[in-house]
């Protein structure tokens, strides 16, 4: 069995379960964030009075923090009050961070575990070995109340990484190739595996990189296949118990590919659809009017630390508004301790709270129409960071810092 | 309940979920018989005049596409569309489809079978489509009990309030 199998097989009791086969999972972690508001409308309309288990529910604010209006805010204060009421053990409030990068640093993301979230991006918590999957509020409901909920066991396809890196390019240019060469559907319903020697060298934040953007092809779920790291970061995080499960060597896949990232270029997601890629080269030049390193993408410290590696003693272009938004507040914490913010806001960028920030476009630096910005966020849909004739490019935190400072698209140096 | 007879109404590949219920509509309305007026509007206009209540779409792959939304769910369940059969589903839609109580099946091969206005038999439990015009059947993914009696119970939401009153002392142990 794959690994998403053997998940689903312990998570509904069986010995075994099969591509196309229905089971009912017991769900190990359900993870809500202002859209709990929604969530609780339908439990409340089901009519049970307890949730399933108080300490396996997951509510924190991320995507509009602080409150950016009165509906928020009362949105955010009904949800309080339910948490308060329910005894939801696990409530971040605005000052942790985004959901996706909050819950790995706290312990929630386990390998074995099959994780819950009412965000399209839950698949993020595969490189943790977890069977995390988006779903919506009706489901996340019957969730609430009853602590399962039913799969169709997906076919898996696996990736396969090798060779090095060359200096700048990294796991998004990685996964933005892949999903350029695959499409916006190429892993519709599948479990995704990745593995292979470049896999097991990445950091634990780049491994998030490749499951958070799976979502962008249409993955169930993504997984790292766990290994040392994994269990090591999840162990210096948490007592919680864990089940770390591998793929079977003769494990079933739909489909295989093999990469080697040797000469892997950096890449760009062109509006309006993030399978629209091309090496950054092709559209080298193009003025860009803002510029965003942040997300539950690329906010982490890694990505900081290489922004920074770039725009130290530099300045960002006048005509460009960076904005630089640490993706929880350890991130933010550590980015100070290390001096990345010091870089930062020396070169001229804004440091936002952590948070989604404009990622879907609310508030915190929102578009005008004609306007150019590039990004290490996730989506570039048409009107997704503001007015629908803005133009959004998808890159890697050193192609934003680097684009930051020339005023346009641009790879960032490799040599020096 | 589990054998679903009626006439089938056509479609192709890759019918997204703003073919089945335009945007436009999304934020007028909660009213789920105001949205049953507004199926396939944009793009099949006609299929408002010619489809009929009780009737089963036919569909090619990938069938619900595209965004999230559970209102083109919502649409096809209260115009009184007795099943959809497609050779695939978009995964979300597949969800949304169930968890409101209208059946989905797939059916590999059923695009090929089933021409416009065929009568059809679909049979949840033993996971098969029959064209009763041509007497051909074929193979359908069977739903399993537990998913047949959700749809059975008109959703998700009314499915848990049936089960949980009556597994209620237990669960309260
Ligand atoms: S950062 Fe963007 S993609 Fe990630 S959870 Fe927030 S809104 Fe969604």
């Amino acid at each position: 069995m794959t690994i998403a199998e053997k998940i689903l097989a312990r998570a509904s009791g069986k010995p075994l379960t099969e591509p196309h086969e229905i089971v009912t999972a017991k769900i190990d972690v359900a993870m809500s964030h202002e859209n709990a508001d929604v969530v609780l409308r339908a439990f409340k309309e089901i009519g049970v009075e307890k949730v399933w288990d108080p300490e396996r529910i997951v509510i924190l604010f991320d995507h509009r923090i602080p409150a950016e209006s009165e509906k928020t805010a009362a949105t955010h204060q009904r949800i309080r009050a339910f948490v308060k009421e329910q005894h939801i053990k696990h409530f971040y409030d605005l000052r942790e961070g985004i959901c996706h990068q909050v819950l790995p640093e706290n312990g929630h993301s386990r390998p074995g575990d099959v994780m819950v979230g009412t965000d399209s991006h839950t698949t993020t918590h595969g490189a943790f070995g977890t069977f995390a999957s988006g779903i919506g509020a009706t489901e996340m409901a019957g969730v609430w109340a009853t602590g399962e909920l039913w799969f169709m066991v997906p076919e898996s396809m696996r990736i396969k990484v090798t060779g090095m890196f060359p200096k700048y390019v990294s796991a998004k240019d990685l996964i933005l190739h892949i999903i350029g060469k695959l499409g916006a559907a190429g892993a519709d319903y599948k479990a995704v595996e990745f593995f292979g020697e470049t896999i097991s060298n990445m950091s634990i934040a780049s491994r998030m990189v490749l499951t958070n953007l799976s979502m962008e092809m249409g993955a169930k779920v993504a997984i790292v296949v766990p290994d040392e790291k994994t269990i090591t970061y999840v162990v210096q995080r948490t007592n919680h118990e864990f089940t770390t499960l591998l793929p079977d060597p003769d494990a079933e896949y739909a489909q295989e590919i093999h990469i080697d990232v040797t000469d892997l270029k950096s890449m760009v997601a062109c509006p309006h659809a993030v399978d629209n890629v091309k090496p950054v080269s092709e559209v080298a030049g193009k003025r860009i009017n803002q510029a965003l390193i942040g997300s539950c993408t690329n906010g982490r410290l890694e990505d900081l630390a290489v922004a920074a590696e770039i725009l130290h003693a530099e300045k960002v272009h006048p005509e460009v508004r960076l904005l630089v938004i640490p993706a929880s507040r350890q991130v933010y914490l550590a980015a100070i301790e290390k001096g990345y913010i010091e870089t930062f806001i020396k070169a001229g960028a804004l440091v936002l709270n952590p948070g989604c920030g404009p990622c879907l476009g609310a508030h915190q630096g929102l578009m005008a129409p004609g306007e150019v910005c590039i990004s290490t966020t996730n989506r570039n849909f048409k009107g997704r960071m503001g007015s629908s004739e803005s133009f959004v490019y998808l890159a890697s935190p050193a192609t934003v810092a680097q684009s930051a400072i020339t005023g346009e698209i641009t790879p960032a140096a490799t040599t020096g | 309940m589990s054998i679903i007879k009626g006439k089938a109404y056509t479609f192709g590949d890759n019918i997204n979920t703003d073919v089945i219920y335009p945007g436009k509509y999304l934020s007028i309305t909660t009213d789920r018989m105001e949205m049953a007026r507004h199926c396939f509007e944009a793009v099949y206009p006609e299929f408002m005049e010619q489809a009929r209540s009780g009737d089963v779409i036919v569909a090619g792959r990938n069938f619900g596409c595209g965004s999230s939304r559970e209102q083109a769910a919502t649409c096809l369940k209260y115009f009184g569309i007795s099943a959809v059969v497609a050779e695939s589903f978009a995964r979300i839609f597949y969800r949304n489809a169930i968890n409101l109580g209208l059946p989905v099946i797939v059916a590999p091969g059923v695009a090929r079978m089933v021409h416009h206005g065929d009568d059809v038999e679909v049979d949840l439990e033993g996971g098969s489509v029959r064209n009763t015009r041509t007497n051909e059947t074929i193979e359908a993914t069977k739903l399993p009990d537990f998913i047949l009696k959700i749809i059975d119970d008109g959703g998700l939401i009314s499915h848990l309030q049936r089960r949980l009153g009556i597994v209620k002392p237990e669960e309260d142990k």
